[in-house]
């Protein structure tokens, strides 16, 4: 598990509309790599072209390769539904589906991988994947309850667990604090830290303690003005581009000058 | 200053009702208004219904037809079951279909493409059921008639298509198939709504865990438009329960259990029924026939019940919270 994605020249178009142009970064397996810049600037559009979700916007398209332990995701013969099911993701707001219960939540991918699984199998998955997930201990009674009936925070770290019970090689997350009170981000920022252990995980956020607090490495995104694609200006160890940024602009930005 | 003390209490104007609330007395008085009389009208007509049903529903001496005599019950008993097996059967063949369509429009078409075929869909709504009938009647029977005949030869050991081949394509069948197509755009422009409003991230959280789109649409829109699409189908049943126009002129209805749709004799239905004999008949009968409104009108009552127990055994689990 865990995977090293390339981005080469990455340009990513909404119609004529450029939106993001020539990405060029490496992320390593096992580790956790941060996307900051303001909004508008594409950092969630480049998260959502490395599973090919990006697809799912009518009109996107990517030029450029990502490549998936040098496989290029954007190569014609690769299924866009395969992809996805190696790159997990979650998501800005929670979004466990609603008409299952919290245990079908879970198995919600390995139910789509077509796997036959024997029963007691997928009591382990359900088990491995809530523990690594911090929920264990709060859902184990009630597993047959709605996945909505639980708490934003609790909700996210079902679809975190979701997510990872498939086993993924790479996961994406989108701002997955950005809609959860104090306490639920401190719980899913430790587990972050716990993840990168197994997966390669990129995080976008707009908060940046909270990149300084969990990635390796950060990459900070920009747009030079309204209508201009967003391009990235500094990728580096997480601790030069906050005490020591190369560029003006990620240093404006960090210090609170621009953004 | 004595004039100080003897001031009134001061009241802030800003905190004083305004005017403006009038619109809203306004408003909830119509809608209250609106509210009871659906409620007044309800009850009207089933006070009407049971009030003219009265005389027939005790009296046990009514001709069947086949010399014999009976109640109201055994009077109603085939056409009960006429209504029954013709909207039950239209609904096999249109929910499918309407949820077919629902799903291209809202999920598959490109855009322009699906917003026409929307329009098209709904203008079936408007055409007139006589219109239906004649259709029926003149067309489709006559296209019906090979199927008639490829049904009764190769599927003839199947109780629905056995019995004599209907030489006119005046069958249950035809019947049936009509229905549906009036029935099919309710179905379809309810079925759309539902399936649009589905929430953007269920599906992109389903795509995202390796989902092909007919996996995303089992995965997240049929559970989500679950009660959607019971609701579409209920009021698509009770629609074909209660057509008149339509049946009346494409079955030579009898007053038969006849389980074959592809015979020339057909069960009748109570709705077209009471169209058709209404005109001659008099007193008892008069009475009758309203009695089998209101057998009519309780089955539709139930039917409508039943299926808001089915929504609401799931309530949990729905999309709602």
């Amino acid at each position: 598990m865990a995977k090293r994605i390339e981005l080469k020249k990455l340009n990513i178009h909404y119609g004529d509309f450029l939106a993001v142009k020539d990405v060029d970064m490496m992320i390593e397996p096992r580790s956790v790599t941060a996307f900051i810049g303001p909004s508008g600037c594409g950092k969630s559009t480049v998260l959502r072209s490395l599973n090919r979700m990006l697809e799912v916007t009518p009109g996107a398209r990517v030029d450029g390769e990502v490549l998936l332990d040098n496989v290029n995701l954007y190569d014609k013969a690769v299924d866009p539904v395969r992809v996805r099911r190696q790159v997990g993701m979650v998501f800005q707001q929670p979004n466990p589906f609603p008409t299952m219960s919290i245990r079908e939540n879970v198995l919600a991918g390995i139910q789509l991988n077509n796997k036959r699984m024997a029963h007691s199998e997928k009591e382990e998955v359900l088990e491995r994947s809530l523990r690594s997930a911090n929920l264990w201990n709060e859902v184990k009674d009630r597993l047959d309850r709605p996945g909505s009936s639980l708490s934003g925070g609790q909700q996210q770290r079902l679809c975190i667990a979701r997510a990872t019970a498939v086993q993924p090689e790479v996961l994406l997350m989108d701002e997955p604090c950005s809609a959860l009170d104090p306490i639920s981000t401190l719980a899913i920022e430790d587990l972050i830290q716990e993840l990168k252990e197994d997966y390669t995980v990129v995080i976008v956020t707009h908060n940046m303690q909270q990149a300084a607090r969990v990635s390796e490495k950060t990459g900070f995104f920009t747009i030079n003005g309204t209508g201009m694609p967003g391009h990235l200006v500094e990728f580096d160890n997480t601790e030069t581009i906050f005490s020591n940024p190369k560029e003006k602009q990620t240093e404006d930005y960090i210090t609170g000058r621009f953004g | 200053m004595s004039s100080q003390t003897a001031q009134p209490a001061m009241t802030d104007e800003s905190l004083s009702p305004s005017s403006k609330s009038h619109g809203d007395s306004v408003f909830k008085g119509l809608s209250t208004g609106s509210g009871v009389l659906i409620v007044v009208i309800l009850a009207a007509v089933a006070i009407f219904l049971i009030v003219q049903a009265a005389p027939a529903l005790t009296h046990q001496d009514f001709p069947l037809g086949d010399g014999s005599n009976g109640g109201i019950l055994s009077y109603v008993g085939p056409y009960l079951f006429g209504t029954l097996y013709s909207a039950v059967l239209a609904l096999v063949l249109a929910v499918p279909i309407g949820v077919g369509i629902a799903l291209f429009i809202a999920l598959y078409a490109p855009r322009r493409f699906a917003s026409g075929l929307g329009y098209v869909i709904d203008l079936l709504a408007a055409v007139p059921s006589v219109v239906y009938g004649l259709w029926g009647l003149q067309t489709l029977s006559l296209i019906l008639q090979p199927v008639h005949r490829w049904l009764g030869d190769y599927l003839g050991f199947i109780p629905l298509f056995g019995g004599r081949v209907s030489g006119t394509g005046r069958s249950m069948l035809t019947a049936v198939v009509v229905l549906a197509v009036m029935v099919l755009p309710i179905i379809t422009s309810m079925c759309r709504e539902v399936f649009l409003q589905v929430p953007d991230r269920q599906i992109e959280a389903s795509y995202a865990l390796g989902a092909t789109r007919w996996e995303m649409i089992r995965q997240v829109v049929f559970p989500y438009s679950q009660s959607g699409i019971i609701s579409a189908s209920m009021l698509a049943l009770g629609r074909a329960l209660g057509e008149t126009m339509a049946v009346a002129m494409v079955l030579s209805a009898a007053r038969v259990v006849n389980f074959s749709i592809i015979t020339s004799t057909s069960s009748g239905t109570i709705a077209s029924n009471i169209a058709l004999s209404f005109p001659e008949a008099t007193g008892l009968t008069r009475n009758l026939l309203i009695a089998t409104g209101l057998v009519l009108f309780v089955i539709t009552f139930v039917v409508n019940f039943i299926s808001r127990w089915v929504v609401a055994r799931r309530a949990d689990f729905s999309g709602a919270n």
